[in-house]
């Protein structure tokens, strides 16, 4: 297959149309249903290098048990992890209807042989991950070997097989402009990707408006074309409501209700969680909260 | 040049370092005799969440600056104040205040600012101790600043009941949010720009104008202000604040009017009102082979 990038991506136009989106904002009741909403879009995620045990059965309590005063509340969607913490996630969240999810394909860089890569996505299926999240060679995607990204996500999504879902990363914010970002996501979705991500929220920037608004018109035209949904998760940096509900905005009116739906849409985030607990209790009960009296993980 | 228009200043509210205008584009026009001298920003509810979120965020950076580089920057607002002595005075008379009260006000409100920071790296000698206990322990007990203080200037005294209140706060590593007076909030945001000029870290002082009856609630039932310091209210305004301010058991430090303008106030025990004791139990490791026992 023969791939070049043909699709200008109308810079001006994506831009002008968030600055619209983020003069705009949610009250009272909607604010409170959209506020529900990212709470069950939500991959709770830890990744670091420090990360134990304890931590990650911490942050899969968190998962189940969001904030116990407000019982009404749903629960995230996923926790998300590195690979060699999938067995105690999914021991943790065996009786919950939460996912797990798991990096893999030597996450964040990416650098590694397509061997060891499969090798890893193997484990992480084997231990219980519902999800995958790879990551684009994106050296090799910078060197023009198109190919080579497009058969590695090919081959990853061939060894998650129907069952597991695959959300490929395409680390935007090293990937230079719109058009290349563009081009990546018709790449990944071509490929067989259920989800395309924009980061490893290791590098900054990582997700924006304006880039998940170009990845969401990526989405919306293979829909047109094929009449088959992917699934679009923004993650790194988005750690307050307000942004969070402008990203549900841009979402409801570029690909409609039908992927206002934790199935097809997800949030990589770690702090974000607390920010739209504190805004619903704020809404309950009518003064503003602390992060004192939250759980830190 | 003779006819030129002169250019007036857009006074506007200061959050986390920045001089925003308030996110509700809500203004006041303030007249005196008559005469319109400025719009003033009527603050809503979220400046002043993102005040406190901001005094939040810059805590932990000003609380580990030494108590010596603390008093160094307090040094700093007074030069900054002296400097532009003129400048207040002249605005304090446009807002209608009297002369020679301004000259006084400011004098008094520059050597305020030297009195507090004297005890920057002073008030834990006097206050804090070692304090004898029966068993095989150290103990001993420092003050430490109380969080993230919210402070409602007293409508008159319009420059020095804005330093009483924010210097002792922010001396011992406090970080502020202040309520303006609303009969002189001019005063309140040329403070803010010494303030900004004077290697305060943006945050540390939030000013924001605007209407108190509408603030106070907010400020009193946040449950991230750790305290509450005002002079003097209504007797409803105030009553509520007691009564709002019990959610998270807010420290309340009320001064009376009378203390802010007499040199009563200059005292280290109203520092000590923004600050929470710590007392440390630490066991005695005897080394025998010598007579000290650390």
């Amino acid at each position: 297959m023969q791939f070049t990038i043909n699709n200008k991506v109308d810079k001006v136009g994506i831009e002008d149309r968030i600055a619209r989106i983020t003069k705009r904002s949610l009250k009272s009741e909607s604010k409170l249903a959209g506020l529900k909403m990212v709470l069950s879009m939500i991959d709770l995620t830890t990744l670091e290098g420090m990360d134990t045990d304890k931590k990650v059965q911490q942050l899969c309590y968190k998962a189940t048990h969001i904030h116990n005063e407000l019982p009404d509340l749903p629960n995230v969607a996923a926790v998300c992890v590195y690979p060699t913490m999938v067995k105690t996630a999914s021991n943790a969240l065996k009786d919950f209807d939460v996912k797990v999810a798991s990096v893999a394909t030597a996450f964040p860089s990416g650098s590694s042989s397509l061997k060891i890569k499969i090798q890893e996505t193997k484990e992480a299926i084997f231990n219980g991950a519902d999800e995958v999240d790879m990551v684009i060679s994106r050296g090799k995607f910078h060197s023009g070997e198109y190919n080579y990204v497009f058969d590695e996500i090919a081959t990853i999504k061939e060894t998650c097989g129907s069952d597991v879902r695959l959300k490929v990363i395409l680390e935007t914010g090293e990937l230079g402009d719109y058009d290349h970002i563009r081009f990546a996501s018709e790449i990944a979705i071509n490929a067989g990707a259920d989800f395309i991500k924009t980061s490893t929220g290791k590098i900054k920037p990582a997700a924006t408006l304006p880039i998940t608004l170009v990845m969401l018109e990526a989405i919306k035209d293979h829909y047109y074309n094929t009449g088959k949904m992917i699934g679009m998760k923004p993650a790194g940096g988005i750690s307050n409501s307000k942004l969070a509900l402008q990203y549900l905005l841009l979402v409801k009116e570029t690909l409609g209700d039908l992927w206002l739906d934790n199935h097809w849409f997800r949030f990589g985030a770690s702090s974000l969680a607390n920010d739209v607990l504190m805004q619903i209790l704020k809404l309950k009960k009518g003064y503003y909260q602390s992060n004192n009296y939250f759980s830190k993980d | 040049m003779s006819n030129r228009i002169k250019v007036l200043k857009t006074y506007k509210i200061f959050i986390d370092g920045k001089f925003p205008r308030t996110e509700s584009g809500r203004y006041v026009k303030l007249v005196k005799n008559n005469i319109p001298i400025a719009n003033v920003c009527l603050s809503s509810r979220k400046d002043l969440k993102n005040s406190v979120a901001s005094a939040r965020k810059i805590f932990d950076s000003w609380v580990s600056k030494s108590a010596y580089n603390r008093a160094q920057i307090m040094y700093r607002i007074a030069e900054m104040l002296e400097s532009r002595k003129e400048q207040f005075i002249e605005e304090l008379i446009l807002q209608g205040y009297n002369k020679e009260k301004s000259i006084v006000e400011l004098d008094k409100s520059i050597d305020r600012i030297i009195y507090f920071a004297g005890w920057s790296d002073k008030i834990n000698q006097v206050f804090g101790s070692v304090n004898p206990v029966a068993s095989s322990h150290y103990n001993f007990t420092v003050l430490e600043p109380t969080g993230v203080v919210g402070l409602i200037s007293s409508e008159e005294s319009p420059l020095l009941g804005l330093i009483s209140l924010i210097i002792p706060a922010i001396v011992t590593g406090n970080t502020t949010v202040t309520i303006a007076s609303e009969k002189y909030p001019l005063t309140s945001i040329s403070l803010a720009e010494v303030i900004s000029n004077s290697d305060v870290p943006g945050g540390v002082v939030n000013i924001l104008t605007g209407s108190k009856s509408e603030l106070i609630p907010h400020l009193a039932k946040h449950m991230d202000v750790n305290s509450i310091g005002f002079t003097e209210e209504k007797k409803d305004l105030r009553d509520q604040i007691y009564l709002d301010a019990v959610n998270n058991l807010k420290r309340l430090v009320e001064i009376p009017k009378s203390k802010i303008e007499s040199e009563e106030i200059e005292s280290p025990y109203i520092i000590k009102k923004f600050m929470e004791a710590k007392t440390t139990w630490h066991p005695i490791e005897k080394d025998f082979t010598s007579s000290n026992s650390y």
